[in-house]
């Protein structure tokens, strides 16, 4: 999903990179065309390193997405279809997708607990403002974690940012914790539901109760239950 | 219920040549998924003044906060030692999910930030800010906020209404989700100074077993709250 923009005529510009600071130096008309040498696109390319802290929730496959507007979520507000998707079922394919997106790119495989994976995404010609990135613990009714739009207009080349983020419940699903509605290796159950039988707005994620503590119905058991943080994330603007 | 006294920390505070005088505007989420926070109370004191210390007792003026919800007390303290304040910001309780803006004007001298507000539903639980330096670089700060146990009450989880210091049980359960009929989780409270909130334990029956909070509902993971404060 990486958008590459070819340089047209009028739009062609050298570029120097001096300091970390992109001047734009000079616009060449028709008249210079076959003078000026062909520009290299410029590629802004980061590294995205994700580890799952928890005990016993294996996380979908990561998305990361490259945006200048707008938030994959906001406290308080209904999820949007894509982020109801991701949380409920692990199907990340709305969100990376989204209008917003520059570019959007998946992790390759489910985070196992102790595990990381590292992601890389690119866009050419325009450094991107915002990165983004959702997963689902998927041995829940709709509990996702991430990062909401992290600037990174400001990172410099080999610079690295690095944080430990908490998990959100997209208030789409009710948290029965029962068996037919998580989608984990834990139960086996239904992913997405179009239906928003909760309270429908997101929020901080309460845990899950599990049946070993008080939740008679539920599938889960002591093992995963979970505490804040959940993953680790470091972002590296590599090129 | 709550008498509230509003002192609007309006542009008044305008006293000549003081440099440290800082106009703050303040945002306060309440991030939680079922939790209510009762009526603010955001202060800004001086460094030998605060509304509560993690591993001391409660005061009186918290206690009332913290099993009611009454910020009345901690008000009157805080203007007797000359701290700036607002109180009761958002009208009311503050919903799960909801956010709360509000302006606050520190004088010279109170250069420190400070939040108490109950949770509800619970014993003796509440969201704080313990005396956060205010930055004198104007910028944008923001970070998250814990859940805190006044070490009053016990955790009984029994709501009954009852919001008096000292009084067992739960003043009230505003998502009108709780359960009856409970025998109580704890008759206890083994530490009576303040710490970090071990979370409502609540049950699966809501017509009986120990607790009459829901443990799909009225539980939480820290952190409880987001507040944002620009300095200008």
């Amino acid at each position: 999903m990486t958008i590459y923009r070819n340089p047209s005529k009028k739009s062609a510009v050298k570029i120097l990179v001096a300091a970390s600071l992109l001047l734009f130096v000079s616009a060449c008309d028709d008249d210079d065309e076959g003078l000026m040498p062909e520009p290299e696109p410029m590629l802004y390319r980061y590294q995205v390193t994700v580890a799952n802290l928890t005990n016993a929730q294996p996380l979908s496959p990561f998305a990361v997405v490259l945006h200048n507007e707008g938030m994959l979520w906001n406290i308080g507000e209904s999820a949007n279809d894509a982020m109801e998707n991701l949380a409920e079922s692990g199907d990340n394919s709305q969100v990376l997708g989204l209008g917003v997106a520059l570019a959007g790119v998946s992790g390759e495989d489910i985070i196992m607990p102790g595990s990381s994976e590292t992601i890389e995404i690119s866009l050419a010609d325009a450094m991107p403002t915002y990165l983004s990135g959702a997963t689902m613990l998927v041995n829940t009714n709709d509990a996702f974690t991430g990062i909401n739009g992290l600037n990174i207009s400001q990172m410099a080349l080999n610079e690295s940012i690095s944080m430990v983020m908490g998990s959100y419940d997209a208030g789409t699903e009710k948290n029965s914790e029962l068996a037919e509605t998580i989608p984990g290796p834990a139960a086996g159950g239904e992913g997405y539901n179009a239906d928003r039988d909760d309270v429908d707005f997101i929020a901080a994620h309460p845990g899950v109760v599990t049946m070993d503590d008080g939740l008679a119905q539920s599938v889960l058991t002591q093992a995963h239950r979970f505490d804040n943080p959940t993953i680790r994330v470091t972002v590296t603007r590599i090129e | 219920m709550m008498k509230m006294k509003l002192i609007a920390a309006a542009a008044s505070f305008a006293v000549s040549g003081n440099v440290w005088a800082q106009d703050l505007q303040i945002t306060v989420t309440n991030l939680t998924q079922g939790m209510y926070f009762t009526p603010l109370v955001i202060a800004a004191h001086s460094a030998d003044a605060s509304m509560f210390v993690v591993g001391e007792s409660a005061s009186p003026e918290l206690q009332a906060i913290a099993e009611g919800g009454d910020i009345s007390g901690m008000g009157t303290l805080l203007t007797s030692v000359s701290a700036d304040l607002v109180e009761n910001p958002a009208d009311g309780l503050l919903a799960p999910g909801a956010r709360i803006e509000t302006s606050l004007s520190s004088a010279d001298g109170n250069d420190y930030l400070s939040l108490a507000s109950m949770l509800l539903p619970t014993n003796d639980g509440f969201v704080g800010l313990n005396s956060w330096k205010i930055p004198t670089e104007p910028g944008t700060y923001s970070f998250t906020l814990n859940a805190y146990d006044a070490g009053t009450e016990a955790n009984d989880e029994i709501v009954n209404g009852a919001g008096a210091p000292g009084e067992p049980g739960i003043p009230a359960a505003p998502g009108m989700n709780a359960g009856i009929g409970a025998t109580g989780v704890t008759s206890t409270e083994d530490n009576v100074l303040v710490h970090i909130h071990r979370g409502n334990l609540g049950d699966d029956d809501l017509s009986g077993g120990k607790s009459d909070l829901d443990n799909t509902v009225h539980r939480w993971l820290n952190p409880v709250a987001r507040i944002t404060i620009v300095v200008n």
